[in-house]
């Protein structure tokens, strides 16, 4: 929302730099989001500093400051033909000095007034003198230029009139700058004085209903620096005939339309609204169109109560050539309306509608109708202001796509009571510009006026929610510098809050809430002390769910591992890449959580697997790093049967894919591809580091892996996760041709509950150890599991430790057959063990080899 | 033979001082003085001198073994020294050929972050609870004060889902009212928790917003938290978080589930208050909403709102993770680029 200091003013006096004003509407919650200079200084930081001891910060901005001594205010007294150009005219400027200062210039808006002699009435403009700094005006790019004497076509020229591009008002450059009036300001004054403006753009929060214009913000400010307000003129002059009689209202429905509001003007001219109006509709980024639709915008800026102007003769028609009456209703099936944007709408149940006998005018509170408008024709006004309720704008705004500056207000919320003041406002705005007769009286229908809010507060509960003391006199002088009506009783304030703070609320609670917060604001927050919390501390309890899974980002880290977090949206057309084509799915066959509104085609659901995460990443990745090992921690979304929310469970997931080692200058370091046993290593490794046990792995049957390299991770016998290399038709599906994949995705919940935070510690032996190792062969079908647990079992209580160091096909093992080489670790704490009790034991593991798994024993 | 003694010792003197490496010293020992070296040979041989030739050959014989002998350890130990010279002079390397690279992993700098508010916010005894992403809009919106078609709904675009009234979270504050609900025993406990998780807002995504971050919520309830409570707590953890001298301010702001409320902001780490691009030239970083506990989510999570109050904030780590590290492009966090995940 623009505001400009100048049009601010009209209702506050300030008397503070700009850029502590806008740091004080910041602090106050209205945040001045850019300060924007038109010809005037920046405050100096020192000058604030030294003056009001405040140390604000505010950009340093780049804009033209407007030389005081040769950038005047001009009047035009004559424009004279170029003699030797027919594109360039003489303008006759009085600039205050002796002389009238002649500029040459090809402005378009001046040909009209060339060779009539002196001008019956002066125009106005900025006239720039040798030597001042000016835009340049024929670049497309902002360029600075200090204005020399240069003759035009043989005529001496030293000065220029300017365009607002090359004052740095706007782009503007078809035209010099025109005033019709002196605007106050006599010939000479520099033109910063004239012109120089500054315009705060302020970001509203939705609470901020009310100072959704000009004299809103003068409210915030006059409560803000303690300074009387001025509100504007409601006086209207009514010299036509009584309005009785000549339109009549009919609401339908009070809920939606509180009060409606309607005043005539007979016998206008529609015409150009004046130059000061057309500046500040321009200053707020409004385009000046005729006086009467002026005056609706001017109003609605001002004071915040959106207008809308009927072309009365055109209601009187409909009617039949009888009185109109105006009614507000929801729509019959089937209307329609064409709007002023010139969209033909269908309208919804719910759209509140301004109609009249033969059918609907406006969609009411948002946007009018095309047939009854204002037009260059129009000589009789009626003019509407009205109340209606803010969700329902809100809906019909969202429903029918439309936004206008009179919908964003009432979708906010404009309380009933300005209907009037901005009727009143309106109409004699309209006559002063028109020169029309407003008929005597205004149609007021006001079925439902809204309950004043009243909410008592006392100091204690200040105290409790702000931890600040406040007499109940000091805290009721806050409040009424808001425009509150504060009646003090011991330390109760009786509050009734004026009828603009539809923000208020009557419940007691939250209304006590909505004042405590008025009374911190208008004190400052800067003012309100610190403090450490008192109040006693809650109990201490662990989170183990979080540290696990903290430890575990921190063991995978430590194995080597990088970890992403990837978008949780994905599509099931993705996810079915993971399987290869003609297979039957091994994913989640949950059903989908799906998105309402994507916001792309490929972010439609929430995922089921973090494969597809890890794979998406890892071909992303591929093209810089062929070598790649990530991991991932996060929910995967199922849904569960008819239950609203889906299951959230946490899942790992890993992808190693590349080279074991990293590639430096040495050569040949890296090591092969990483496998099968790559993989499986960094989830033992992880598996350890938790102290997870009860660990045991299966084949896995899962299709998107290959059906002969992949595994199950089992805890206590459960199902726990599948992991192992890629299908290489998956691999393929997301461009890894000639690369193996390994790929895991994990229980995370099962696996931290099987954690062990407080797993034993064996004690270092006292007895040294006896190694010796045993090969033998066996068939190629036989498992490491299967002979490590014949071992053990048969090794018994001596043996200590088991470790698979060789495993060996071919010659001169048989076909069909495998070798298996194994060191075995003797140990008992209670003796130093002989050789002959090893011997003993390793002659027991021979024989159950050989008889339970047909092993041969190798040399 | 007298005669011979010395001119082989002059000899074998002078073809000592010629030796200048080991394997020539140990020939050298083997010739003269070892076993089978001609002065050993001579000794041997003294008793086949006159016997009156014998003490003075004796004599000097063995004189001259032990200046050989001396000589010959001062040369080795000359040698060794050479050698050790030698070997520290040849054996240099360039040292400023890399490493050798170690396969290293890292966390992702969301992590980090968040995980610098549970180290900082668990100092002052603030829990982390967790609750879910997909959420039912009352336990989003409703109970948290905002009401259905409420212009605060505006500020948070949302993704709904097909299934009516389940949506994604757009903010970490239907945890509020779960951990109430949970924690609180029906009003009746104080609480002291951050709500760290995904957040999901239907916008556009650029290098300034995305459709998913992280947010750090807080949220702190009792009988006895007041606004004071609140700045001076976010004051602490701006300290720590930035340092010791972080100045902070404090602005009224708007949100429906607090009252009052207000934003924080930090002064400027990057260019301390001067004005620079990453504060857009404002000196102040906007860290946090916050504010006092509003009566009605207090009301819905199980207390009663005139006896118990609290305050509530919110961080985004991906924001603060931006600012302090200069990330330019918020889609780096979700683009898991290696090239970038590296940096950290
Ligand atoms: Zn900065």
């Amino acid at each position: 929302m623009l505001i400009p200091l100048s049009w601010l003013k009209d209702f506050v006096d300030i008397d503070i730099p700009a850029e502590l004003l806008a740091e004080k509407l910041t602090v106050a919650g209205l945040e001045v989001d850019k300060i924007m200079y038109i010809g005037v200084p920046q405050t100096q930081q020192a000058h604030l500093h030294a003056t009001f001891k405040q140390e604000v910060r505010y950009p340093k901005s780049d804009h033209l400051v407007w030389d005081r001594e040769k950038l005047l205010w001009g009047a035009i007294r004559e424009i004279k033909p170029h003699p030797n150009a027919d594109r360039l005219v003489l303008a006759l400027v009085d600039y205050g000095g002796a002389e009238l200062e002649q500029c040459v210039t090809g402005a378009p808006n001046l040909f009209e007034f060339k060779g009539q002699g002196p001008l019956p009435e002066p125009l106005y403009t900025v006239i720039a003198l040798e030597g001042a700094e000016v835009w340049d005006g024929h670049s497309d790019e902002p360029k600075r230029m200090i204005l020399k004497e240069k003759p035009l076509r043989g005529i001496p020229n030293r000065s220029m009139v300017c365009s607002e591009k090359e004052l740095g008002i706007s782009d503007e450059h078809e035209g010099i700058m025109l005033f019709h009036a002196d605007l106050g300001h006599k010939p000479g004054t520099p033109a910063q004085a004239v012109l120089g403006d500054i315009v705060f753009n302020i970001e509203l929060t939705p609470n901020l209903a009310r100072t959704f214009s000009i004299y809103g913000v003068a409210r915030e400010v006059a409560a803000l620096l303690d300074k009387p307000l001025h509100p504007p003129s409601y006086e209207v002059v009514m010299d036509g005939a009584p309005i009785d009689g000549q339109v009549f209202i009919d609401i339908r429905e009070p809920e939606l339309n509180p009060r409606f509001t309607l005043s005539l003007l007979r016998d206008i001219t529609i015409k150009p609204s004046p130059d000061w109006m057309q500046r500040r509709l321009k200053l707020v980024g409004q385009r000046p169109i005729n006086n009467i639709v002026d005056v609706t915008n001017y109003v609605t800026f001002e004071i915040g109560q959106p207008l809308h102007a009927f072309d009365y003769d055109k209601l009187v028609a409909r009617a039949g050539g009888k009185a109109p009456t105006i009614i507000t209703r929801l729509p019959e099936p089937g209307e329609t309306l064409e709007t002023l944007d010139e969209v033909k709408r269908s309208l919804d149940s719910h759209n509140i509608l301004v109609c009249d006998t033969a059918g609907v005018l406006s969609m009411g509170g948002i946007i009018g109708g095309a047939e009854t408008e204002i037009s260059d024709t129009t000589t009789n006004v009626l003019l509407e202001a009205a109340a209606w309720q803010f969700i329902n704008i809100r809906k019909t705004m969202s429903t029918q796509k439309v936004h206008t500056d009179a919908a964003a207000r009432f979708s906010r919320g404009v309380h009933p009571s300005q209907a009037i003041l901005g009727l009143k406002r309106g109409i004699e705005l309209m006559r002063q510009l028109s020169d029309g007769k407003i008929a005597k009286g205004i149609i007021d229908d006001y079925p439902l006026p809204p309950e004043t809010v009243r909410v008592a507060l006392t100091t204690h509960e200040i105290d409790r929610i702000m931890g600040v003391r406040f007499s109940a006199e000091e805290a009721a002088a806050l409040l009424r510098r808001g425009g509150f009506e504060v009646k003090v009783e011991g330390e109760t304030m009786h509050v009734t809050a004026p009828d603009f703070r539809m923000d208020i609320s009557s419940d007691p609670i939250t209304g006590q809430a909505d004042l405590i917060e008025e009374i911190a604001r208008i004190s400052g927050y800067a003012a309100i002390p610190n403090t450490i919390i008192a109040d006693m501390m809650p109990d201490q309890q662990a989170n183990p769910s979080l540290e696990r899974e903290e430890q575990t980002r921190d063991l995978l880290v430590a194995l080597g591992l990088r970890e992403t977090i990837s978008y949780r949206m994905t599509t099931p057309e993705r996810e079915v890449q993971l399987v290869p084509p003609g297979m039957a799915s091994s994913l989640p066959q949950a059903d989908y959580v799906r998105l309402a509104n994507p916001i792309s085609a490929e972010k439609t659901v929430l995922r089921h697997t973090l494969f597809i995460s890890l794979l998406e990443n890892a071909r992303a990745n591929a093209r810089y790093n062929e070598r790649q090992q990530l991991f991932e921690i996060g929910n995967v979304y199922l849904k569960n049967g008819n239950a609203p929310l889906p299951d959230e469970p946490r899942k790992l997931g890993l992808l190693m894919t590349g080279k074991r080692g990293v590639s430096g200058w040495m050569h040949g370091e890296e090591g092969g591809e990483v496998n099968f046993f790559d993989l499986k290593g960094v989830i033992e490794g992880l598996l350890d580091g938790l102290h997870v046990r009860q660990v045991s792995y299966a084949r896995a049957e899962h299709t998107s892996l290959h059906p002969g390299r992949s595994a199950q991770l089992l805890l206590d016998g459960q199902a726990a996760g599948v992991f192992g290399e890629l299908h290489p038709l998956v691999g393929l599906a997301f461009g890894f041709e000639d690369v193996s994949v390994q790929i895991a995705e994990l229980d995370l919940d099962a696996i931290l509950k099987q954690a062990d935070p407080l797993h034993g510690v064996e004690p270092l032996p006292l007895t040294p150890p006896v190694y010796q190792d045993i090969a033998f062969i066996v068939r190629e079908t036989v498992t490491a599991a299967q002979a490590e647990a014949v071992i053990r079992k048969a090794g018994g209580a001596l043996l200590k430790g088991v470790r698979l160091f060789d495993v060996y096909t071919g010659d001169p093992v048989p076909a069909g057959h495998k070798s298996l080489a194994y060191n075995l670790v003797y140990q008992t704490d209670e003796r130093t063990l002989t050789d002959k009790e090893v011997a003993a034991v390793h002659a027991k593991i021979v024989k159950l080899c050989e008889r339970e798994l047909e092993a041969q024993l190798r040399a | 033979m007298l005669e011979q003694l010395e001119t082989q010792y002059k000899q074998a003197a002078a073809a000592l001082e010629q030796i200048a490496e080991g394997a020539g010293l140990a020939e050298w020992e083997r010739e003269t003085l070892g076993r089978s070296g001609w002065l050993t040979g001579m000794l041997r041989g003294v008793g086949q001198l006159p016997a009156e030739q014998r003490a003075a050959f004796g004599k000097r014989a063995n004189e001259i073994k032990v200046a050989l002998t001396q000589a010959y350890e001062a040369r080795e130990k000359l040698i060794i020294e050479q050698d050790l010279a030698r070997d520290l002079e040849e054996g240099q390397i360039d040292v400023t050929l890399p490493g050798r690279p170690r396969p290293t992993g890292g966390l992702h700098p969301s992590t980090q972050t968040l995980r610098q508010f549970y180290h900082i916010w668990g100092d002052m005894g603030f829990q982390v609870y967790r609750s879910r992403d997909v959420e039912d809009d009352d336990t989003n919106f409703t109970l948290l004060n905002i009401p259905p078609h409420h212009p605060a709904r505006d500020m948070q675009d949302t993704f709904y889902t097909t299934e009516p009234n389940v949506i994604l979270r757009t903010h970490t504050s239907p945890g509020q009212i779960r951990a109430m609900r949970e924690l609180g025993e029906d009003g009746s406990k104080p609480i002291r928790v951050i709500l760290p998780g995904m957040c999901y807002r239907y916008e556009q995504i650029t290098p300034r917003s995305e459709i998913q971050f992280h947010q750090v919520e807080g949220l702190a309830i009792g009988r006895n938290i007041r606004m004071t409570d609140l700045k001076g707590t976010i004051a602490a953890f701006a300290r720590r978080m930035f340092g010791a001298d972080a100045r902070v301010r404090f602005r009224a702001s708007y949100f429906p589930f607090t009252e009052p409320s207000m934003e924080v902001d930090v002064e400027c780490f990057l260019c301390h208050g001067d004005g620079c691009r990453v504060c857009k030239y404002s000196g102040w970083l906007e860290i946090c909403g916050s504010g006092m506990v509003h009566p009605v989510v207090l009301r819905n999570g199980g207390y009663d709102p005139s006896v118990w109050s609290g305050f509530a904030f919110g961080f985004g780590p991906e924001r603060m993770a931006m600012l302090m590290h200069g990330i330019e492009d918020i889609r780096y966090f979700w683009g898991n680029d290696l090239r970038f995940l590296e940096q950290f």
